[in-house]
């Protein structure tokens, strides 16, 4: 062993623990096409399943005749909300406290929803009985318009709950209103809105999308009669809460029940919610005995699985004429189609819209939030987010641009005025967060820096000019943002889904050669966990990262967790991780002191060892303590080296970053190309900079997509428009512009290694800052909003509006 | 419904079965073949995760039918691993550049990305961004990718320079 000769330096590189660009241990097996997803499992005499959809977006069900259908060969059931109904499964809870039809029960809400199951021997014949089953609709008029909705002689939507005073989140006042959700102080906020020099006011819709991952929702479900147990394989983002749910909607004992979530293509939020499609699967597979298998085509995936965003936000902001800030408010308009299917907190049928407020510092906010139901699809997810956190820095992030156009500032001396300072935190927020760390103004100047934003500055006058004598028919617009994140939900003293507290889990267990498995309550969905989570471990306990296997998603090994979303895992899960690791060190350093025949606190740990404090000389590495650990009797001490953590965090974290891009558009056409994007993220310690800036890129081409052209569009008759890839945008290479990244660190000082979470960051920051460069290319010709996507439609019209094709 | 015998190579060897003829591709060879790799994201032809390599042609395999690639030459992502088992080179490369995460477009990306650079060995970035726009990725923002294959191609033009 050549531990003696090299610097701890050397040591600690060896460990490729945190901060170093590990290579990703995932990749071996994806590069070849060894990933194991959930299409991928195959079971013997396994059956598929296929929905019967509405093609209407309110109707009622008159009838359903399965009979051509089931002369179909292959075809071996077809099963409606009748058969359902005995077992109490023709509804199931959502999420957010609220109920859904698993199959239509009467009558259907959304287009695309759910009206029976087919089950057959292949995948080809279930399509064909799909197509022989006949439904009898009657239609009734459509609402998909939120204010629509609340209007007094609006049709009832929710014929099931009807005339109830009381929902889950208190009084309800319409039929088709689900609940009304206030924060902050709105007298003292109104006060000041009444006195102030200047308000800014301004309605910002954050349409309707949807996070589409490349591989879309499925399972299979296999209930093994002999045992008694029923396995779950599926694109679950939350496994051990899928568990929980399916043993208290099925009865099933939940040790009776494994969940395992595979290899996953992507979630982004859309794979946290439970669907129709895992229940039908779970019961026909009780019914015919044998494993049966649903997956999800592209269109079932865009009209019918959880959409994300359509909040309507109107908004005023105070200010004194030197452009200092001193009050928000917002009213919000939030349309949560057919069933609230939105997966926030408990506590927060808004999420963590709350978060509103942003990066300034603001003395005194308002917000409320009524949910409304409409005929569109079930939903409300986090789209790479934290629960709302997307809605509310695009709401403040427009504001701040609208309110610099009210008082002629320029938009990022506005920012620098009104940040929070870093000698403020920990900072109280009008709206009841308490923000952990920050350092505002370091991130902005350097980003502004970055760029030479006065240098941009003086390019757009020149081209101003340039495009008013005619000499150019481009703009140049420069999209600002300073976002604060609020992530990793949560603490359980206010953080629960379905009373389920959010804290997570680690649990290490070390091999007596000194390797390693680790399992966790988290799910990567392609964060790359088996990569970064071994390097916090090899960080704490001086092991090889490449030495330790991590194990996810499967509930019969795993400790219970959360699960991967809402940019919680490192925030929670890292934190446990930790957490574990330390107790592995604690009890390899009495082991170490033994070996070494000195006291406990006579040895220190050391990158990969315990010395005795003086002498380095003399140390035992941890490969070392881990074999005497097994296999030598040591006196007090118990054999094995092993540990479990479960981290209910004290506090959320909250990433921040600084987001500047540049936009050349064209008027005539509407075109727009992103000539530059520069983003700082500072996401506290940073464990592997190679994933993190992948994160960025990733989040930002998601942003591009959501602010450029990507919407979940239904037309009056609440048909979905863009229920396929043709319609629906995403951006492929070519239209993706090349990313510059950047970072400060400030540190959360509650989190055991410091870490906030960044996955998420890039589309909450990015939205904003692609949306407001459009905006800002307009800003001379009187532009102060227009609604996202911008696609080059939209951006067409907007430049005919303000007379630039006379 | 009558099946069809339906014979092909696949990554060098020889296979078949028996399908409907209405069979896609990407079905036959993930569930009769058992060749996963190439996965189904749309059906529709619009993201490439289903991108095999058809007698020297990227297609996506969703909207073939089995009987249009009845004694073709078609290769996989499986296919394009090293003799010894090894990573290839556009395989390794999109490791060492991060060109993945989540990795289910990934299969489809590493064989686009094997016929683009047989079509052009050495392109400009702004090529690697044309021919691969056929193939959707929802996790990278592509920029990796791009850099992979950049790499990919220097290293195989490398490789090609020695060996002659």
């Amino acid at each position: 062993m050549n531990d003696q000769t090299m610097t701890p330096e050397q040591r600690a590189a060896n460990l490729k623990g945190m901060g170093s660009s590990r290579k990703r241990v995932e990749d071996v097996r994806f590069t070849q096409g060894k990933g194991n997803y959930v299409d991928d499992i195959n079971l013997d005499g396994m059956l598929f399943g296929d929905f019967v959809r509405s093609p209407y977006a309110h109707a009622r069900v008159t009838g359903i005749d399965a009979e051509e259908a089931l002369k179909v060969p292959g075809v071996l059931a077809v099963i409606t909300a009748k058969d359902l109904e005995p077992l109490g499964l023709h509804w199931m809870p959502t999420l957010a406290g609220d109920k859904q039809m698993v199959l239509a029960d009467g009558k259907v809400l959304f287009q695309g929803q759910e009206v029976a199951f087919v089950v057959a021997t292949d995948r080809y014949a279930a399509a064909d009985g799909v197509e022989a089953v006949e439904v009898d609709y009657e239609e009734l008029p459509v609402v998909v318009d939120p204010f629509k909705a609340l209007e007094p002689d609006a049709p009832v939507l929710r014929e099931d709950i009807r005339d109830r005073a009381e929902g889950a989140h208190g009084p309800v006042r319409h039929n088709n209103h689900i609940f009304t959700w206030e924060q902050g102080d709105k007298a003292a906020t109104e006060a000041v809105l009444a006195e102030a020099d200047i308000v800014a006011e301004e309605m910002v819709y954050y349409h309707r999308t949807h996070p589409c991952p490349l591989e879309t929702c499925g399972c299979v479900a296999s209930m093994d009669k002999v045992t008694g147990k029923l396995t779950l394989w599926g694109t679950f983002q939350a496994p051990h809460a899928v568990r929980t749910v399916a043993s208290l909607i099925s009865g099933i004992a939940e040790h009776n029940i494994r969940v395992i979530s595979p290899d996953i293509g992507g979630g982004f939020g859309n794979k946290v919610g439970v669907y129709p499609g895992y229940v039908c699967s779970i019961v026909a597979s009780i019914v015919t005995g044998k494993p049966v298998k649903w997956v999800e085509d592209r269109m079932e995936n865009l009209m019918a699985t959880a959409f994300a965003r359509d909040y309507w936000m109107q908004g005023k902001i105070a200010a004194t004429k030197d452009g200092k800030i001193t009050g928000l408010w917002c009213h919000t308009t939030a349309d949560h189609g057919g069933f609230d299917a939105c997966a926030d907190p408990t506590k927060f049928p808004a999420g963590f819209m709350n978060i509103c407020t942003g990066s300034y510092d603001i003395p005194v906010a308002y917000l409320a939030v009524d949910g409304v139901y409409t005929n569109k699809a079930p939903g409300g997810v986090a789209y790479r987010c934290s629960f709302r956190v997307t809605e509310a820095a695009y709401f403040i992030e427009r504001m701040i641009e609208v309110l610099a156009i009210k008082l002629g500032m320029d938009a990022a001396e506005l920012r620098r005025i009104n940040f929070i300072k870093a000698d403020q935190f920990p900072y109280q927020s009008a709206l009841g967060w308490e923000y952990d760390s920050g350092d505002y103004h370091t991130a902005w100047d350097k980003a502004l820096k970055a760029v030479d934003y006065d240098g941009l500055r003086a390019e757009q006058v020149q081209r101003l000019e340039d495009f008013r004598a005619g000499k150019t028919r481009k703009l140049m617009g420069i999209g600002l943002t300073h976002f604060t994140e609020i992530v990793g939900a949560g603490p359980v003293k206010n953080c629960d889904i379905l009373g389920l507290g959010m804290f997570d889990s680690c649990e290490i267990r070390i091999h007596p050669t000194g390797s390693a498995i680790a399992r966790l309550g988290t799910i990567s969905q392609g964060q790359g966990h088996a990569t970064t989570f071994a390097q916090i471990i090899a960080s704490e306990i001086g092991l090889p990262a490449d030495d330790i296997t991590l194990e996810e998603g499967d509930t019969d090994t795993a400790p219970y967790g959360l699960g991967t979303y809402g940019s919680r895992s490192t925030p929670v899960a890292g934190a446990a991780t930790a957490m574990a690791a330390r107790k592995i060190r604690a009890k390899a350093q009495m082991i170490a002191a033994y070996l070494l025949e000195v006291h406990d606190d006579d040895v220190e740990f050391d990158v990969d060892r315990f010395a005795v404090k003086g002498a380095p000389e003399r140390f035992k590495t941890m490969k070392e303590i881990a074999f005497a650990a097994y296999n030598q009797a040591i006196p007090g001490i118990e054999p094995g080296l092993e540990a479990v953590s479960y981290y209910d965090p004290p506090n959320m974290t909250y990433p921040f970053g600084a987001y500047i891009c540049v936009v050349d558009i064209d008027v005539d056409t509407g075109e727009t190309e992103i000539r530059s994007f520069y983003a700082l993220d500072d996401c506290g310690t940073r464990i592997n900079p190679m994933i993190i800036e992948g994160q960025v890129h990733g989040g930002l081409t998601e942003a591009l997509a959501i602010a450029m052209g990507q919407e979940i569009a239904y037309d009056e008759m609440g048909n979905v428009k863009t229920g396929t890839l043709m319609d629906f945008f995403l951006p492929t290479s070519w239209e993706t512009p090349h990313y510059t990244t950047d970072h400060t660190t400030t540190p959360s000082p509650h989190h055991p290694i410091g870490a906030k979470g960044v996955g998420e960051s890039p589309n909450v920051g990015g939205v904003p800052c692609f949306s407001n460069a459009v905006h800002d290319a307009f800003r001379p010709f009187g532009l102060t909003q227009s609604h996202m996507p911008h696609d080059h439609w939209r951006v067409w019209k907007t430049a005919n509006r303000l007379g630039l094709h006379n | 419904m009558t099946k069809m015998h339906v014979k092909m190579t696949v990554n060098g060897e020889a296979a078949e079965g028996l399908a409907e003829p209405r069979t896609l591709l990407i079905h036959f060879l993930r569930e009769t073949l058992k060749i996963k790799g190439p996965h189904i994201g749309c059906e529709t032809t619009h993201c490439g995760a289903c991108t095999v390599d058809l007698n020297g042609k990227s297609v996506k395999s969703c909207t073939v039918f089995v009987g249009q690639a009845n004694g073709a030459e078609i290769t996989t992502v499986e296919g394009l691993v090293n003799a010894d088992g090894s990573l290839g080179v556009i395989q390794e490369m999109f490791r060492e550049h991060h060109g993945l995460q989540c990795g289910f477009c990934t299969p489809g990306m590493i064989t686009r990305a094997h016929r683009l650079l047989q079509e052009n060995p050495m392109p400009t970035e702004e090529e690697v961004r044309f021919g691969m726009a056929g193939n959707l990725c929802r996790c990278t923002g592509y920029q990796n990718i791009v850099k992979a294959i950049m790499a990919a191609a220097e290293t195989l033009n490398a490789q090609k320079e020695a060996a002659e």
